[in-house]
């Protein structure tokens, strides 16, 4: 059995980095061009990984399934990207950011990797900037911040309210450079159906070609999985309809542990669900708790009439209105982190206070901004006794400025004009902040075998705060990889090209075949959606945003049970040999349906609450999340043996040097 | 909502494809249009037929996957949308609904509705970037003021999310939008500039080696573009172009 090992370097934190780059091999540029990496997705992390790896020299082989690098999901990020440049001279720094991150975390994630991650935050923005990032500015020319929650400083560099875009273009701009150079060999279209192990070594993958169908082998010295997360487990996420877990659940299957996977972040404002026809749901930014009051009916008879659309939520007098995050959380108020805004909802909304007719909404509220800035503006403007309707309608006229892209995206799917009427809004889940274990080189369990982005586990603990997702993705891309990489790359020098005749090669794409001609053998009754419908609502209900044993038991039996009809049960249309997008979810959903149950048991044996897992049997008596750092101050990492309910539990201990252990409060 | 749809179908490249006619009933006015397709496909699955191939990811309009012609435009009839975030309740019970993949040369289909986009990339490859390697040691990201309109106008331009439905819209199958609006972002910006001629000479002349059709100043791209992308980007684009003809070495 291998033993955990992090290999965290020595030495003060704030010299770790330099210090490890510095002992770490290092393969001359000669030697580069002698290697080659396969790198699995193409949003921010695997972008700018095999963008810096190609420009140092090795030959990169990138893989995505949609059809061209440009679309990874990265691409949805609106808020911004965190970075501790302390522009605004507000005090930031790599300390604080640093800080920032362990406790929004909740104290469950690795200070040395988190600090790395501060260190290295500043070169990202440069470098972005140097590829023609069009980064929001002041009139001066510079660079402009804005504030997200959790924080007391202006950190967050954005474009409008499509960060994430025009970070991924940057990336993705970069690539094609390589591309066009030959550096690396893109392949639009492939999925990864399964790594290769040779000698114990990641030495390949096998992918399918999902145009023609065909299953082909790829070898490299090295395989670096940046795949993204799982939040798809859920069925409705906010994540991209392709959004899978198939990579990083086959490299978990060939020996890299998964660690912590009920870690899930569940986010406050969504769109609600409007039935259940609904595909995907569509995340509002956070930067909306900033202007918006959240709240719901105090009395249940009000709630009625609003559904039955008797009573406008406009009508109804203050002193009837439950601002319920104001009622609990004084000191926060609308901008407590998201875990706590996200089961503040859902418990006004179990209780019947829900504001539409799948009761799974409340209200986001910006009458009162409207009024403030209106006057704000009315003042600026020189307008005396100007009247309480044109104080809101300047009101709403600051408010478009800084939301207005929000604002017409509501409107366009609610059918509803959120100037005039409150949004609605529901939590949904939207990043997974478990993933792959990996060690301080972004290496998994497997030696030659990486995983960088939300695909890991590594930087944000049990809760990841507002704009730090881009960060990350884009630290382990371009500044962590392409470094450490070289270690264990530097053995390979002598090494040759792999061939792809080896046994392993045939062996792995025999299984994977086997699996695909089962699947399409099947001819059973049910689409794929039928059981990832299914599986969705008992994540949802049982291993959500507030999780028990009773449930988590009963979770862990109903996912074994419909992954045994879907393997008896699910019909997929087509063949083998062409373009078919229901086997490509089917092969998805049945990972799915494997790590929904690793997924649960994480959850029933971590019995504490912290950031978004939230145990009912861990509370305060008011009812607030209790963290246990006595019994669970580690990462759960989970070896595969095969089947999910054997998996085997590997600690590893969080030691915590730098930052003192305590527990969150917002009240 | 009862809707009939008409389809077009092809098994692959090869395939001369047709249309074909859908009813569909049940359909909800809150459903968005590629929801409407799933329920389709759905049904046709239980009843064991192919169901139909389209592409489509983030279904929030970001990520320019989602390519249907629909009632003879790209993105249907609502404006500033892509497919996925058209709603059904911009049409009527017992309407018609034509429903064709992009047409362009360059964009060859792949399955039904599905085309190959891949020479949008190619024309990236060409010079869509700043030769820029990721040392770490770039320069101060404050060290170059730039003036905030140009900084604006660089990110409108860089809004364009690739879906092609410029291309598809355009009678002479142009991609000028598509191509300008990088062009003219990196253009825009001093970090961009340098290269700013050997850009746009290489990226059209891969564009014009694509098959995509000259660019006639129709302006449908405009219209239909879901990200209102501006057609001064062609013109800027253009003069670009025809200093870097005038003035290049190469």
């Amino acid at each position: 059995m291998t033993k955990l090992d992090s290999r965290i370097p020595e030495g003060p934190i704030a010299e770790k980095w330099t210090r490890h780059k510095n002992s770490i091999n290092v393969v001359n540029p000669a030697n580069k061009r002698l290697i080659d990496v396969i790198v699995v997705g193409t949003g921010l992390a695997g972008g700018s990984a095999s963008a810096s790896l190609a420009e140092m020299g090795y030959n990169v082989k990138a893989f995505c399934f949609q059809d061209s690098p440009r679309r990874a999901h990265s691409i949805a990020a609106q808020g911004g990207i965190n970075a501790a440049k302390n522009y605004q001279n507000d005090g930031d720094s790599t300390y604080r950011l640093f800080y920032d991150t362990v406790k929004g975390g909740d104290y469950r994630s690795r200070e040395a990797n988190v600090y790395r991650l501060a260190e290295v935050s500043a070169n990202i923005i440069d470098q972005c900037v140097a590829q023609g990032v069009p980064f929001a500015r002041d009139y001066g020319g510079l660079l402009d911040n804005r504030s997200f929650g959790g924080v007391l400083v202006s950190r967050t560099f954005y474009a409008k309210g499509q960060t994430g875009q025009q970070l991924l273009l940057g990336a993705y701009s970069a690539m094609s450079r390589q591309i066009g150079k030959g550096k690396i060999k893109m392949y639009n279209r492939h999925e990864m159906l399964d790594v290769v192990k040779v000698d114990g070594k990641a030495r390949g993958i096998i992918a399918r070609d999902l145009v023609t169908g065909a299953i082909e082998r790829h070898s490299a010295h090295a395989v670096v999985i940046c795949s993204g997360g799982y939040g798809n487990v859920f069925f409705l996420s906010t994540n991209a309809m392709g959004s899978n877990v198939t990579a990083a659940w086959k490299i978990h299957k060939k020996g890299a542990y998964f660690a912590n996977p009920c870690y899930t972040q569940i986010h406050p404002t969504c769109i609600p669900r409007s039935g259940d026809h609904q595909s995907k749901l569509t995340l509002m930014s956070e930067s909306l708790r900033n202007d918006g009051r959240i709240w719901v009916p105090k009395k249940i008879e009000d709630v009625k009439a609003i559904r039955e659309g008797k009573l406008k939520p406009t009508q109804l007098k203050e002193e009837d209105r439950d601002y319920y995050l104001e009622r609990r959380y004084p000191a926060f108020g609308n901008l407590v982190p998201r875990d706590v805004a996200s089961r503040a909802a859902k418990e006004r909304c179990d209780e019947g206070f829900g504001v539409n007719n799948t009761g799974e909404a409340v209200y986001l509220d910006f009458a009162s901004s409207f009024m403030r800035y209106g006057k704000e503006k009315a003042m600026v403007e020189g307008i005396e006794n100007a009247s309480p309707e044109k104080i809101r309608e300047l009101g709403e006229g600051v408010i478009e400025a800084k939301y207005g892209n929000l604002f017409q995206m509501y409107e366009k799917i609610v059918d509803e004009n959120p100037y005039k009427t409150p949004m609605m809004i529901y939590p949904a889940v939207h990043y997974t902040m478990g993933g792959v274990w990996v060690d301080y080189n972004l290496m998994t369990t497997i030696p030659g075998c990486y995983c960088l982005g939300e695909a890991n586990f590594s930087d944000h603990g049990a809760n990841r705060l507002g704009a730090s997702a881009l960060m990350q993705g884009l630290a382990d891309g371009y500044f962590v990889l392409p470094y450490t990489i070289g270690d264990q790359l530097a053995h390979d020098i002598r090494t040759g090209p792999i061939s792809t005749d080896l046994p392993e090669f045939i062996e792995a794409e025999k299984s994977v075949k086997d699996g695909l001609s089962k699947l399409i053998n099947n001819k059973g009754t049910h689409s794929v959606d039928y059981f990832h419908k299914r599986l969705g609502k008992v994540m949802w209900d049982k291993v959500g945003m507030a999780r028990d044993e009773k449930g988590l038991k009963e979770a862990i039996a109903e996912i074994q049970q419909i992954r045994t009809e879907f393997w008896a049960d699910v019909r997929i249309p087509g063949g083998l040999n062409e373009m078919n997008p229901e086997l490509e979810k089917a092969g998805r959903v049945a990972d799915f349906l494997e790590l929904g149950e690793l997924f649960a048991k994480d959850a029933l044996e971590r019995n504490e609450s912290c950031g978004g897992h939230f145990r009912e049997e861990s509370k305060t008596e008011d009812g607030e999340a209790l963290r246990n750092d006595k019994d669970f101050a580690y990462v759960a990492a989970w070896e595969y043996t095969g089947e999910p309910k054997d998996a085997v539990l590997h600690k590893e201990e969080l030691e915590f040097k730098d930052i003192e252990l305590k527990q969150r409060s917002y009240k | 909502m009862d809707l009939t749809l008409k389809i077009w179908r092809q098994k692959n490249k090869e395939d001369k494809g047709a249309m074909q006619s859908y009813p569909i009933k049940g359909v909800s006015p809150d459903m968005s249009f590629l929801e409407m397709m799933d329920l389709l496909n759905n049904e046709l699955i239980e009843k064991g037929d192919d169901p139909v191939a389209f592409d489509h990811d983030c279904r929030e309009g970001i990520c320019g996957s989602c390519s249907l012609y629909i009632n003879g435009e790209a993105h249907g009839p609502d404006r500033l949308v892509t497919t996925c975030q058209l709603h059904m309740r911009k049409f009527k019970d017992g309407e018609t609904i034509h429903i064709e993949p992009w047409r362009a040369n360059a964009f060859p289909v792949i399955k039904d509705l599905v085309v190959d986009r891949s020479s949008f990339d190619r024309v990236m490859n060409a010079g869509g970037f700043v030769s820029v390697n990721t040392s770490g040691n770039t320069q101060d990201a404050n060290a170059i003021p730039i003036a905030k309109d140009d900084a604006d106008k660089a990110f409108d331009a860089a809004t364009c999310i690739g879906c092609g439905a410029c291309v598809a819209t355009c009678k002479n199958a142009s991609a000028m939008l598509f191509v300008s609006a990088k062009v003219s972002q990196l253009a825009l910006l001093p970090q961009g500039k340098v290269e700013a001629q050997r850009r746009a000479l290489h990226m059209v002349e891969q564009m014009d080696h694509e098959g995509f059709g000259n660019c006639t100043n129709t302006g449908a791209c405009e219209v239909e573009c879901p990200k209102g992308i501006s057609l001064e980007n062609i013109a800027r684009m253009n003069r670009e172009y025809l200093s870097a003809t005038i003035t290049s070495e190469s």
